[in-house]
């Protein structure tokens, strides 16, 4: 599957702004992305493991939480996107 | 440093004039030049925090998306993302700087006073991660034309 890297993201994917890995869940997929670029791992997970509150993965153009979250199969021609939210606000 | 030029700029601050009294938000597209953020292009946000629209933003990561990957064809990039302050400061609050993730882009905060664009500032989130990130003053740069100084 194709993973797109966020502009903040790339200087720990050798800056890279997509990077295909193997895998047939979106998890595998990004341990196997983790596992490759092991600096991304602390950025994309809190200490216990979970993906940061504000990293939406897409896969293709749905966000996983509204499928089956990490678990999502991925099917040959996939792509994730790793989409850091954009937020904010005056008070 | 953001260079910016000036339709680009009246476009992101007319912008505000349109959805005040509610925050307006949006993404800049552009390169990298030497060390300053060009911005290229200039895309309209909804802002999807419908339930506090007045003082929050919130872009729907699908639309970023489809911005990304209708940049990517122009050999654009995600440089930076604007949003105004209604009746408010062009200054980053609390709240911008917690919820702002992508270190090394721009984000530039229009005031709208009465429905009208007062000042613009544009600042870098710097730092190495969410937990050294801060926001950090920097110059635009509009081309063609000279630097506006903050406000």
């Amino acid at each position: 599957m194709k993973i797109h890297i966020p502009t903040p993201l790339r200087l720990y994917a050798d800056k890279k702004d997509t990077v295909e890995v193997p895998g047939k869940t979106v998890a595998e997929g990004l341990a196997n992305l983790t596992a490759h670029y092991s600096d991304l791992r602390r950025h994309l997970y809190t200490d216990e493991g979970k993906l940061r509150a504000f990293v939406n993965i897409y896969l293709n153009d749905e966000d996983i939480r509204y499928l089956q979250q990490e678990n999502t199969p991925v099917k040959e021609g996939d792509s994730l996107s790793i989409v850091p939210s954009i937020a904010g606000g005056e008070a | 440093m953001l260079r910016i030029q000036q339709p680009d700029l009246e476009a992101l601050r007319r912008h505000g004039e349109e959805t005040y009294p509610h925050e307006c938000c949006g993404v800049l597209l552009g390169r990298l030049e030497g060390g300053a953020r060009r911005v290229r292009s200039v895309e309209r946000c909804g802002n999807t925090r419908s339930d506090s629209p007045r003082n929050r933003y919130n872009i729907d990561p699908k639309e970023l998306i489809r911005i990304q990957r209708e940049a990517r064809e122009r050999g654009e990039d995600v440089v930076g993302f604007y949003h105004s302050h209604p009746d408010h400061l062009a200054r980053w609050s609390q709240t911008d700087l917690a919820e702002a993730h992508w270190i090394g882009c721009s984000y530039v905060i229009t005031a709208v006073e009465g429905g009208r664009a007062g000042g613009t500032n544009s600042f870098e989130l710097a730092g190495q991660s969410e937990e050294d990130k801060r926001f950090v003053d920097e110059e635009i740069e509009v081309v063609g034309a000279a630097s506006i100084e903050s406000r």
